[in-house]
């Protein structure tokens, strides 16, 4: 299927989901389906890094609570409309992720992957002692009252963009993966040195790779302090983002776009059924333990088995 | 056209430790010249300097290409490959999850070359067969000598002028050693290659290289102008024969 295709049929799927979604009563869903798409944006953002370019990232807090705290920092000085917080979030996260993609010229593997969850602890510190955005208190964020479209609360508007926030992160990771640049990046992936010597630019394809990256990370954080209604650093820069976004690809398959959406859709609607039915405090264990299972089992993931299924079949 | 490759007084290695101490060779158009040396004397590293993936200390590398002199030193690997010059690394380096064509398009990543892909990827189908059958394998699960075979395929993807090949012989038995010993001889003839080809088997090496160099801890310690020089030459006899 052309990007393009693709493309046009993402978004008409994810207004028509928009739409379907108005029939239904219960509250709590949007709630719930607002966690399960932000992990799928989380998953798919940490694959285009962690799964074609073979960089594992431990710092996803990082990204996604800077466009948390970007939110917030413009819902301080401007009360900006919520499009303005989605685009500089991104942007700021974007940079960010730039800045990461300069690491990789000296750090990899284990290195890398210390090095980004350093990041994390470092921006968290600066948060925290960061008064203006709220600092270790913590920060009110009021819903607007006046909600446009004509929605009935103001849920429905931060689910219906994260909807089309997702949908553009899943046109971005298939775009990446089957052009020019997702062959370059498989190429860094497997073998560094041999992608150097095959003449693909290396440096050039992590830093894209990165912030690319990290602009969606981030872009999955700037509706977070609304979604809350209150933010306080140890939820922004918890440390479930950065598990979640490395054990969902790994589960789902991190060769290809579907995968961390498999992922995320299975880990996440768990981890929301745990939630309502056991308790908030096993969703990290449930994690884990699947995690185990599925690196011992299946260490490529679920569409790993498909793969190999197809090939079978062959 | 010419293609040829200088280097002067090169100097480089990695933090403290320096590996070469002002290696000076040539390779003029149309040459096959072997470097010699047992293991830990500089030939990966002088080969990885020339592709700027281990940044040089002092001295000069220069790359004529169709007659146009090029500087390399500080330039990126990419724009050394964009020139036409490949380095084929040691111990194969296949990108082992993806399959044999991927491997070959990769090959192809540099502009120039992505307008060749057809015509490039035909003849490497046509010199080795056997990549054509196994188009859609994954490259990890070919066997060691297919595999030196999709390296030398992939290299030439790059339609280089100047190849230069680290130990191809690392990991072959060696019947497969003279199998690709004489691939490259037969490519480069083809081709119109200019090779510089570093290797630890003296006797394959030979076969094929019109000149070579010996190097003992980061320096040129001899430099034999034809096969039968080599051949009879002391220290060679000393390093590879016991002699």
């Amino acid at each position: 299927m052309k990007n393009r295709t693709f493309a046009a049929l993402a978004f008409a799927t994810a207004v028509a989901v928009i739409a379907a979604s108005r029939l239904i009563p219960n509250d709590y869903f949007f709630s719930a389906a607002y966690t399960v798409l932000q992990f799928i944006i989380l998953a798919t953002a940490w694959n285009i890094l962690g799964g074609y370019t073979g960089y594992v990232n431990f710092g996803s807090a990082a990204f996604f609570a800077t466009g948390a705290y970007s939110s917030v920092f413009l819902y301080k000085a401007l009360h900006a409309p919520l499009v303005v917080m989605i685009v500089t979030g991104t942007l700021a996260a974007g940079l960010l992720g730039l800045a990461v993609g300069y690491l990789t010229l000296r750090m990899r593997g284990v290195f890398f992957a210390i090095a980004t969850l350093a990041l994390a602890v470092v921006l968290y510190t600066f948060v925290v002692n960061w008064d203006y955005v709220g600092g270790a208190r913590g920060a009110y964020i009021i819903q607007p009252r006046v909600i446009p479209f004509g929605l009935p609360r103001y849920i429905h508007l931060l689910y219906s963009a994260m909807v089309l926030m997702t949908a553009l992160a899943l046109v971005i990771a298939r775009a990446i993966e089957t052009s020019t640049i997702g062959r370059g990046l498989a190429a860094i992936r497997d073998d560094e040195l041999a992608a150097e010597c095959a003449g693909v630019p290396t440096l050039r394809l992590k830093l894209f790779s990165a912030t690319v990256s990290g602009a969606l990370m981030g872009m999955a954080g700037t509706t977070f302090p609304y979604y809350l209604a209150y933010i306080e650093p140890s939820a922004a820069f918890s440390l479930s983002y950065a598990v979640n976004s490395i054990a969902m690809p790994l589960i789902g398959g991190m060769m290809s776009w579907v995968g961390p959406v498999i992922g995320a859709v299975l880990l996440g609607s768990v981890q929301q059924i745990v939630q309502v039915t056991i308790s908030s405090a096993w969703n990290l264990l449930i994690v884990g333990v699947l995690l185990v299972a599925f690196v011992t089992l299946a260490p490529n993931g679920i569409m790993g088995w498909v793969d190999a299924w197809r090939r079978k079949r062959r | 056209m010419a293609n040829s490759l200088h280097i002067e007084g090169l100097r480089a290695g990695y933090g403290a430790v320096q590996v070469l101490e002002g290696i000076s060779l040539h390779v003029n158009d149309g040459e096959t010249v072997a470097l010699l040396g047992t293991n830990g004397n500089g030939k990966s590293t002088l080969m990885k300097c020339i592709m700027g993936i281990v940044p040089l200390r002092t001295g000069s590398i220069t790359a004529v290409i169709d007659g146009i002199e090029h500087n390399l030193a500080g330039q990126a690997t990419e724009d050394i490959v964009n020139l036409g010059i490949a380095l084929i690394p040691e111990g194969r380096r296949l990108f082992p999850r993806l399959t044999v064509e991927e491997n070959l398009l990769l090959g192809a990543y540099r502009p120039i070359a992505r307008d060749a892909i057809a015509r490039n990827l035909a003849f490497c189908h046509e010199v080795f067969p056997r990549l054509a059958e196994r188009r859609t394998q994954l490259a990890g699960s070919m066997s060691g000598g297919e595999q030196q075979m999709l390296t030398l395929a992939r290299a030439l993807m790059t339609a280089p002028k100047i190849l230069l090949i680290d130990e191809p012989s690392v990991g072959l038995s060696p019947l497969l050693v003279s199998h690709i010993i004489n691939q490259i001889r037969d490519l480069k003839e083809r081709y119109g290659l200019t090779v510089l080809m570093a290797e630890q088997n003296f006797h394959q090496a030979i076969r094929i290289a019109d000149r070579g160099y010996v190097i003992v801890h980061g320096r040129i310690e001899y430099e034999g102008s034809s096969r039968d020089e080599l051949s009879n030459n002391a220290l060679i006899r000393k390093l590879y024969m016991g002699l």
